[in-house]
């Protein structure tokens, strides 16, 4: 599904943020992507977003070459994947609904297909009966809910969570995780970059961290290193 | 696209011309102030050169022979003269039909006119009037008769066509001048309401890109803004001008109505003709102009 050979990234001079990256990502698989601040990971999302374009290497996604996408081309494949943020990104002057069929409208759903879909996914995130909250009225783990609900709309091939939890307490922290299990087990591929060392321990899923650019582990049931 | 989008996208343009209001009104100020300027200079214009023409027209060459031409050749000429394809018409005035009607003309019915009772001061003053066809053709033919025997001069009408024209072409410089400042002016404003509105929808059109928006969905509603912004600022001018219009020919015609036998203003309907089109067009091409640079400009990934 998500598929980099050495790829590396640098901006201007001094070192890369990435450095000669090597990874291979099943489809349904649920990726930690592990390091401190300035390890490459975000980087990495953005480079998979195709925000950013590799200096060299090879990315392929969903089948998708990114080197040389052309402009017009990105937007369609952005609708492959579906993001989430720390800072949640949700529209302050919009109800939840209007956020989450934002999503559908951008990429022209017809109006009958949003009424459907939106309560439906807004269902599967636990915030039936929210509907018409704004984010102002909503607590963070609730806007992170509603975050996902948007990114989940269109139907992703791959969820990227930058930080997901980066603003939650323990609690709500463990239980937007808990939901991004449980999205990966309706078959959506899962990345999640994060330096939550007790969730990563505690879920025991594959693992990579970054240091300095550098993948420089990965491991199946991992647990968080300080490289 | 879908209906659905289309009213999205519609519902975004007029939510941003709502959300900087101030910077909407001006926008749309600058652009009524330009076109409406463009309406007052191509009705002042093409009426300046309607009258011209009528003027050339309806005055006519006069022919003045020489001392001692018999009638006999005068006729000779005349025959001459209308054998002229742009030719449409021929007027005998004979010296004492001249007389008469200066008299009345000046004198009327004044006892001063009567000390010249049997001794025509106009005496040679017998004469054709030469209306012409095509009036481009004038100077040929003043020309061409110059060259006939006979003829001591020529009178012409042209020097009122020449001065109109003159007037004309200083006012189409200059009314060039400052349209096409007010032009710049108003793809500046309309191109700053733009950026403006993108600016504060900076983190909406993130989240869009983000979300897979194509670009054109992206700037559509920028785009929709500025033709909206146009729209309105075409509209206004010509509905103003259509009223001012048809009031200044009634007013002027009333007010001189001396000039109405010399004077024809053109109908509001037939400069409409033009003016309408010409200025929705202005209108729709500056804010899509405005508009598309600016996101252009703003919205690259």
């Amino acid at each position: 599904m998500i598929d980099l050979v050495d790829v590396s990234k640098s901006y201007g001079k001094g070192l890369p943020a990435v450095n000669h990256a090597n990874l291979h990502v099943e489809k349904g698989e649920f990726v930690f992507v592990v390091g401190s601040s300035g390890s490459g990971k975000s980087t990495l999302i953005k480079l998979l977003m195709k925000e950013l374009d590799s200096t060299s290497g090879r990315i392929t996604v969903s089948g998708e070459r990114l080197e040389g996408m052309k402009h017009r081309r990105i937007a369609k494949y952005r609708r492959k994947l579906g993001v989430v943020f720390q800072d949640f990104r949700l529209l302050k002057d919009r109800n939840v609904y209007e956020n989450v069929a934002f999503a559908q409208r951008v990429i022209g759903r017809p109006t009958r297909v949003i009424r459907k879909r939106v309560p439906e996914i807004l269902q599967e995130v636990g915030l039936a009966g929210k509907y018409k909250s704004f984010p102002d009225e909503l607590s963070g783990g609730e806007q992170q809910r509603v975050a996902i609900a948007r990114a989940l709309v269109n139907r992703p091939d791959i969820l990227l969570a930058d930080e997901p939890t980066g603003n939650l307490d323990p609690k709500t922290s463990e239980e937007i995780m808990t939901l991004l299990e449980e999205i990966n087990e309706r078959g959506t591929t899962v990345l999640v970059v994060t330096h939550n060392k007790d969730i990563v321990n505690s879920m025991k899923k594959r693992v990579v961290t970054m240091h300095d650019g550098i993948i420089v582990s990965d491991e199946e049931e991992g647990g968080y290193h300080e490289a | 696209m879908r209906p659905s989008t289309i009213w999205f996208t519609l519902k975004q343009g007029v939510k941003n011309i709502k959300r900087n209001l101030m910077f909407s009104i001006a926008s749309i100020i600058t652009m009524a102030a330009c076109i409406f300027l463009v309406g007052i200079f191509y009705s002042l214009v093409n009426n300046v050169n309607h009258i011209a023409r009528k003027v050339e027209q309806e005055v006519p060459i006069t022919v003045f022979f020489e001392k001692e031409t018999t009638k006999k050749e005068m006729k000779e000429v005349g025959k001459l003269i209308k054998a002229r394809p742009e030719v449409a018409k021929l007027e005998f005035e004979s010296a004492e039909e001249a007389w008469e009607k200066f008299r009345e003309q000046y004198f009327q019915g004044s006892e001063a006119a009567e000390g010249f009772k049997d001794d025509n001061p106009l005496v040679n003053s017998a004469n054709y009037h030469v209306y012409l066809n095509e009036i481009e053709r004038q100077n040929e033919l003043v020309a061409y008769i110059q060259g006939l025997e006979h003829v001591r001069e020529i009178n012409q009408s042209e020097e009122a066509a020449k001065t109109l024209g003159s007037f004309n072409k200083l006012v189409s410089y200059a009314s060039i001048a400052i349209i096409s400042i007010l032009l710049l002016i108003a793809v500046f404003l309309i191109s700053n309401t733009i950026s403006v509105g993108i600016s504060v929808r900076k983190e909406e059109i993130g989240i869009m890109k983000m979300i897979g928006a194509t670009d054109g969905f992206v700037r559509s509603p920028f785009v929709l803004e500025g033709i909206v912004l146009g729209l309105i600022g075409a509209a206004i001018p010509l509905v103003a001008l259509y009223f001012v219009y048809t009031n200044v020919v009634e007013y002027i015609l009333e007010k001189f109505n001396v000039l109405t036998g010399v004077v024809a203003f053109i109908p509001v309907q037939e400069i409409y003709m033009v003016l309408l089109p010409v200025g929705l067009a202005l209108g729709i091409g500056i804010g899509l102009i405005g508009s598309f640079v600016t996101t252009r400009k703003h919205l690259k990934v």
